[in-house]
């Protein structure tokens, strides 16, 4: 019995205490540098934040870079996909494109009404300039649903800032390099958006998921929830202008977790529009 | 003189394959989202750390897994140092296992390697959840383990076959 606890003790210490060939640090020193990492990194400590900072811009060139084999395997699959599928896309889009130019003639009247209106309620909130940005890289990791963008503080992202996908929402800034910028996507597991559920007026909160669509949540009225009800942002709380559509209901069950299909398909993501909404007192 | 310098070079980018393959990794991330499978996803970074750690620890240096798993976590946008602390447990159980190892087999290796990632997963779930306040998919992360074990068998093979047929040959010569 004393004999295999020694020889417990012996493997252990051996396998983190000894520097093996070639090794100029033990195991467990180097153990030691990332939990202090860990820790600092926790307490905002400065020289870890300029650290994370440097290894950003340095890490999401190389990304890009190391991608490219894999994006062009990912890109060909999707084209192959989308040949694919192209008759039956083209089929919908027809009927989709009919029933899309008769909502559009009473579309424009309706936006100019409803910016007078807001106007009269003082609500009514002007973009910042466009900055289009590239997408380096679409890191779907179990962690993190996030996409990183070639435009940082230098080109005036700041956090906070909203990206969008032609009209559609896409996601936030969260973090902001010198270079480049991290966009988290609104399907993060972390990301809660207050929403408004049209046509009934059903406010509530659009959460992520991880996977490729969201889910309604902390919301009274789910009976009013529809099959094909369109969400925009409801902007309440000022963290976003109010009526940036983002998806669709897309589930029939009566469950009180909705089904969102987003408008914006993530993955294929290659350029985003980056901007802020601003008082239209504070602009002028 | 020429051609012994050339055989020079490619025995020695041949012997950094592992250390190149460990940081393509954790810089691309492969997680092969676009092919739409559901419940799919595995870490090959994990399968890679511990069969050179444990088969030829001269491969990868402790110094390179950390920086490697800085970079990860950089990448993947979890808190700078914990992919780190990760691999290099992973390094300190597999250095574990080649000590107590006195005839190696593949199935044993397995159960060792599925016990340290069960191991290292819940350690990574409870500082992100409970720590970091990240929110995380139990099941997916389940799903996962599950992945990273069942392919640790062909991806064994598969640097078995490279060290033994490939390495092997250019250092015999």
């Amino acid at each position: 019995m004393e004999t295999s606890r020694d020889d417990f003790i012996i493997a252990i210490r051996s396998a983190f205490l000894k520097k093996g060939t070639q090794q100029r640090f033990s195991l467990l020193s180097l153990i030691f540098f990332s939990i202090i990492f860990l820790i600092l990194g926790s307490l905002n400590f400065k020289v870890i934040n300029y650290l994370k900072i440097g290894i950003n811009e340095i890490v999401y060139r190389s990304s890009f870079i190391v991608s490219g084999p894999e994006n062009f395997i990912k890109n060909n699959y999707l084209l192959a996909q989308n040949h694919l599928n192209l008759y039956k896309e083209n089929e919908n889009n027809k009927s989709e494109l009919i029933r899309l130019r008769s909502k559009n003639l009473s579309n424009k009247f309706i936006i100019s009404e409803n910016k007078r209106l807001k106007k009269i309620f003082d609500d009514y909130l002007v973009e910042s300039d466009t900055i289009f940005a590239k997408v380096l890289s679409d890191k779907g990791s179990p962690f993190l649903k996030s996409i990183i963008i070639n435009r940082g503080s230098k080109h005036n992202i700041s956090l906070g800032m909203i990206a969008k996908d032609g009209e559609y929402l896409v996601g936030t800034v969260v973090e902001v390099n010198y270079l480049s910028s991290r966009v988290l996507l609104l399907s993060d597991l972390n990301s809660k958006i207050p929403v408004i559920l049209e046509p009934n007026e059903v406010f509530s909160i659009l959460s992520g998921t991880g996977k490729d669509f969201g889910i309604i949540q902390y919301s009274k009225k789910y009976e009013e929830i529809k099959e094909g009800s369109i969400i925009y942002t409801s902007g309440v709380g000022s963290l976003f202008k109010a009526g940036i559509p983002i998806g669709k209901v897309n589930s029939s069950d009566t469950s009180q977790e909705k089904k969102i299909e987003f408008f914006s398909d993530f993955s294929q993501l290659r350029f985003v529009k980056i901007f802020s909404y601003l008082d239209n007192e504070a602009k002028w | 003189m020429v051609e012994f310098r050339n055989k020079n070079l490619i025995n020695k980018i041949f012997l950094q394959i592992p250390l190149i393959l460990l940081f393509i990794s954790v810089l691309n991330n492969h997680d092969f989202n676009y092919l739409g499978l559901k419940y799919f996803s595995f870490n090959f970074s994990y399968i890679l750390i511990f069969y050179y750690s444990l088969k030829k620890s001269e491969s990868l240096g402790y110094i390179y897994i950390f920086i490697a798993g800085l970079i990860n976590d950089v990448v993947i946008g979890t808190p700078i140092g914990l992919s780190s602390l990760m691999y290099l447990m992973l390094c300190g159980a597999a250095a574990y296992l080649r000590n107590i190892t006195l005839r190696p087999s593949l199935i044993k290796d397995c159960i060792f390697f599925l016990i340290t990632i069960l191991i290292i997963n819940s350690l990574l779930f409870i500082i992100l959840n409970y720590i970091f306040s990240y929110q995380l998919y139990y099941f997916d992360q389940i799903i996962n383990i599950i992945y990273t074990f069942l392919l640790y068998f062909l991806f064994s093979n598969l640097f078995d076959f490279f060290e033994d047929k490939l390495v092997g040959r250019i250092n015999a010569r």
